[in-house]
């Protein structure tokens, strides 16, 4: 029995290390995670592209402080820490910082593995890939708040003195607008002001939780030179046209189905999005997909006919169904039930066309009594509803 | 006097425009159009959805497990593929995807959109906004009027306690199931509504146990972006058939935003409290110890302001975590000729929607020139005073029994001490409210309309 637990144990911790392997290693290299195991502070770092957007690593600061164990933390969501207390509103303000690819700094009440809550300064931000402007990872400092709330003034200044610049963070949205104490009562025109009960974090404190951000940022950005993959903790530019938000990203990896997405814009109608699913279907790997026309699926015995509607529905901008003879890598082939549909982004144009494929005859993964053609349609509108609001922030991101 | 405005209503059912007259060719049976009524109903099968009621322990154990990696909901999917399908069928009036939308800049980014093809083509009705409560009138439009293509799936409780679905369920007619349907004019992708014990043809008007199951459907979707809300009538509802409506908009609402402050926690763990700095003003309902804590707090304010005569808009938002309660006056107003005609020529009608701060326009100029300016100064006018607010907020405190500790903030001077007695207890209490109110409120003419 205890041999048995222990494989099992043996086994998870295999699959998590995988998890945080297949979300540093590409950009990073595994070294990365021996200079953050050196780091004293408490941080989460979250991959935006992995389904459900989990935490890919934990320190050792982070684990200590909520009583988790790396294995139950990992592969998880954050919210697992929030609790019937956590500020819904707080949890709002992370929620939209990560649609938008902001920085974010709140008080948070969160919840240890016991069940008790306690009082963090909660500062995140967005790691960014230099090649093409797409968020690649979240970093999360999570600075409990000690008893006592009032500002203890600049005793701790030079601790990182004159470098923990807030710009660099794209924090200057957030930085002022924290509350200004523990349970004071408020008037209505204190802006973005929490006025439920709400900790306020001292000076001190938020300069850890810069200073630390700063710090684990620098050293992911140390780290990506080794793979010529280079982040850094602001957006840097890109053509922004192949871009989709890490907002759009989350919703999208929720979708388990097997699709892609197309841009129209881009010539030939390149994938710029394939999901988890798609790439098991099919054999390739993420980066042997994106960029390349859906017909490298296609083979010696598929029907040209069969192609040739494709097109056609697709110059008219209009969805179809079709049954067509498809290769994975390996050079096998399955007959894929292949819907296509354009959608709109949020300025009501179509921006990309999806294709979600079904492998006929292949016994439905989930016996929950969809049809496969109705999960087809279901996939379709979520893929729908995240492209809606492309771009819907437009203006105000321009300024950002 | 009796309140009217004009408005053109919105045509939610592809068998709205045959309104009055029963119409259409008698095919085999029935009458012709496939509905929900009688004639065709025998035999009749849809898509059920049952879902599973929880007791508030295994609440609290679920919601960690259901954490991992969150894909897609079971009931997010079949809602999404069924309206899809629906819109590839061509059931819709126009394709709410092609309609243009963005962020307002400022403060709250104030979402618009344009949509110059909701409303064209009718024309304006007279709707009476001085009486929340209007018995059902089976004369004119109603849901079981709809042809059945209309209509996603049947969505009820388990009667076994376990999720389930039945791809191909027959209606059970005893029973009146709650049904999803479309809008035919939707504001945003994946527009819904909610219609509960659809044959039993209840009015507009709130009860604990409909309101607990557009609870259960914001729970049970498990998507942020998919909330439900409520107009009773005088705030812009305008099918007297009680019903919900829902969609998906993946953005946050400027009300989701807005800082609040906490009045009070309820015997029942339910955290009530009072948007701040938001034009409308407003309760916040969330946390208790259960789901049906916290539907019960909900629909017991609203049959206090239902049954005061109080006009109210409902916005279940954050997956059923959070609760939006907001009484207003635009319909009245607009009706005793106290609004600008600025404001009455963009043909905005503040419901739940617009006051979360999501709006339709239907002039290019106005979507053109939209700022949140305009936007504020819109829903400016759809708020209660603050004299008045502070008055209903004290009406609403009374019927819910606000017994638990009061925080910070203007507590409610009454409290009342049974806090488990909701339902038909407290309508003798809301009706003794309801003779005494105009005597308790001299000079508050606003929102308080006499026969």
């Amino acid at each position: 029995m205890e041999c048995r637990a222990h494989v099992q144990s043996r086994s998870q911790q295999q699959q998590l290390l995988s998890l945080t392997e297949r979300s540093f290693v590409a950009t990073f290299t595994a070294a990365v995670v021996d200079a953050l195991e050196d780091l004293p502070d408490n941080f989460t770092v979250t991959d935006p592209g992995i389904c459900g957007h989990p935490i890919v690593y934990a320190s050792r600061g982070f684990l200590k402080m909520s009583g988790y164990s790396k294995e139950e933390v990992i592969g998880r969501n954050g919210r697992v820490f929030q609790g019937p207390k956590t500020n819904r509103r707080s949890v709002m303000e992370i929620r939209e910082a990560v649609r938008e690819a902001k920085g974010v700094v709140v008080s948070l009440l969160n919840y240890r593995k016991d069940g008790s809550p306690f009082w963090m300064l909660f500062q995140m931000c967005p790691v960014f890939s230099v090649v093409d402007g797409r968020v690649t990872h979240f970093v999360a400092v999570q600075v409990p708040i000690s008893g006592n709330r009032r500002n203890s003034g600049g005793r701790d200044a030079r601790l990182c003195e004159g470098s923990c610049r807030r710009e660099v963070l794209g924090l200057e949205e957030w930085g002022p607008n924290c509350g200004s104490g523990c349970g004071s009562v408020l008037d209505s025109d204190s802006r973005g002001l929490q006025a439920e009960e709400q900790c306020e974090a001292s000076d001190h404190e938020k300069r850890k939780a810069a200073c630390a951000i700063r710090n684990i940022v620098s050293i992911l950005t140390n780290y990506s030179q080794l793979t010529n993959r280079l982040v850094c903790g602001r957006r840097c530019c890109s053509d922004g046209l192949a871009l989709l938000g890490s907002s759009v990203i989350i919703s999208l990896g929720r979708i388990k189905q097997s699709f892609v997405l197309s841009d129209v814009h881009l010539p030939d109608m390149p994938i710029v999005y394939a999901s988890d699913a798609f790439l098991k279907l099919t054999g390739y790997n993420r980066n042997e997909v994106l960029g390349r026309n859906c017909r490298f699926l296609n083979g010696d015995e598929t029907d040209s006919s069969t192609v040739l509607q494709i097109k056609e529905c697709i110059q008219k901008n209009q969805p179809c169904t079709v049954r067509i003879l498809n290769y994975r890598k390996d050079g096998s082939s399955f007959w894929n039930l292949l819907h296509i549909s354009p959608v709109r982004n949020a300025s009501g144009k179509i921006s990309h066309f999806v294709g979600v494929q079904i492998e006929e005859g292949c016994p439905t993964q989930e016996q929950d009594g969809l049809t496969p053609e109705m999960r087809q349609r279901g996939t379709v509108g979520a893929v729908k509803v995240a492209l809606r609001t492309l771009s819907i922030g437009s203006c105000s991101s321009s300024s950002a | 006097m009796m309140l009217k405005i004009k408005r053109v209503p919105t045509v939610v059912s592809n068998y709205q425009k045959e309104e009055g007259g029963d119409g259409g060719g008698n095919r085999s049976g029935g009458c012709g159009r496939n509905c929900l009524r009688s004639c065709c109903i025998q035999g009749a099968k849809l898509p059920l959805y049952a879902f599973k009621v929880e007791s508030a322990a295994v609440e609290k154990e679920l919601s960690m497990t259901r954490m991992k990696g969150t894909p897609v909901q079971f009931l997010d999917s079949l809602l999404l593929g069924e309206w899809e399908d629906r819109m590839q069928k061509g059931l819709f009036r126009y394709d709410v995807t092609a309609c243009e939308t963005k962020v307002i800049p400022g403060r709250y980014g104030f979402i618009a959109q344009l949509n110059e093809g909701r409303h064209l083509k009718k024309r304006p009705t007279e709707f009476r906004v001085d009486k929340v409560l209007q018995p059902f009138d089976g004369n004119k439009f109603n849901f079981t009027k709809v042809g059945q293509e209309e209509v996603l799936f049947q969505f009820e409780a388990s009667e076994d306690g376990e999720a389930q679905f039945f791809p191909n369920a027959p209606i059970d007619v005893d029973n009146s199931p709650g049904v999803v349907a479309i809008n035919v004019s939707p504001i945003e992708y994946g527009h819904v509504l909610l219609i509960p014990r659809i044959l039993e043809c209840l009015p507009q008007r709130i009860e604990g146990e409909s309101f607990l199951l557009a609870l259960h459907m914001a729970v049970e979707a498990g998507n942020p972006y998919f909330r439900l809300g409520y107009n009773s009538l005088g705030a812009f509802a305008t099918i007297n058939h009680l019903h919900f409506q829902a969609y998906y908009l993946a953005s946050i609402f400027p009300i989701e935003k807005a800082p609040s402050r906490k009045i009070s926690t309820l015997g029942s763990g339910v955290r009530i409290s009072e948007l701040l700095d938001y034009p409308v003003r407003g309760l916040v309902f969330e946390g208790g110890n259960s789901l049906l804590n916290l539907a019960n707090a909900v629909s017991e304010s609203c049959i206090c302001l239902q049954d005061n005569n109080i006009p109210f808009n409902v916005l279940i938002s954050d997956s059923g975590k959070r609760i939006f309660l907001l009484p207003q006056c635009y319909a009245e107003k607009q009706a005793l000729g106290e609004v600008s005609t600025e404001l009455l020529d963009t043909q905005v009608n503040p419901a739940v929607w617009e006051i979360s701060g999501h709006m339709v326009l239907k002039r290019k100029e106005d979507y053109e020139g939209a700022s949140e300016d305009n936007a504020w100064r819109l829903l400016a006018e759809v708020s209660l005073s603050e004299e008045r607010f502070e008055e209903v907020k004290a009406l609403v405190f009374e019927a819910i029994s606000c017994a638990s500790t009061i925080a910070s903030g203007s507590p409610p001077d009454k409290t009342v001490e049974s806090a488990d007695k909701p339902g038909t207890a407290n309508n003798d209490a809301d009706k003794a409210n309801q003779r005494s109110h105009p005597a308790v409120l001299p000079g508050s003419r606003e929102c308080v309309v006499l026969q």
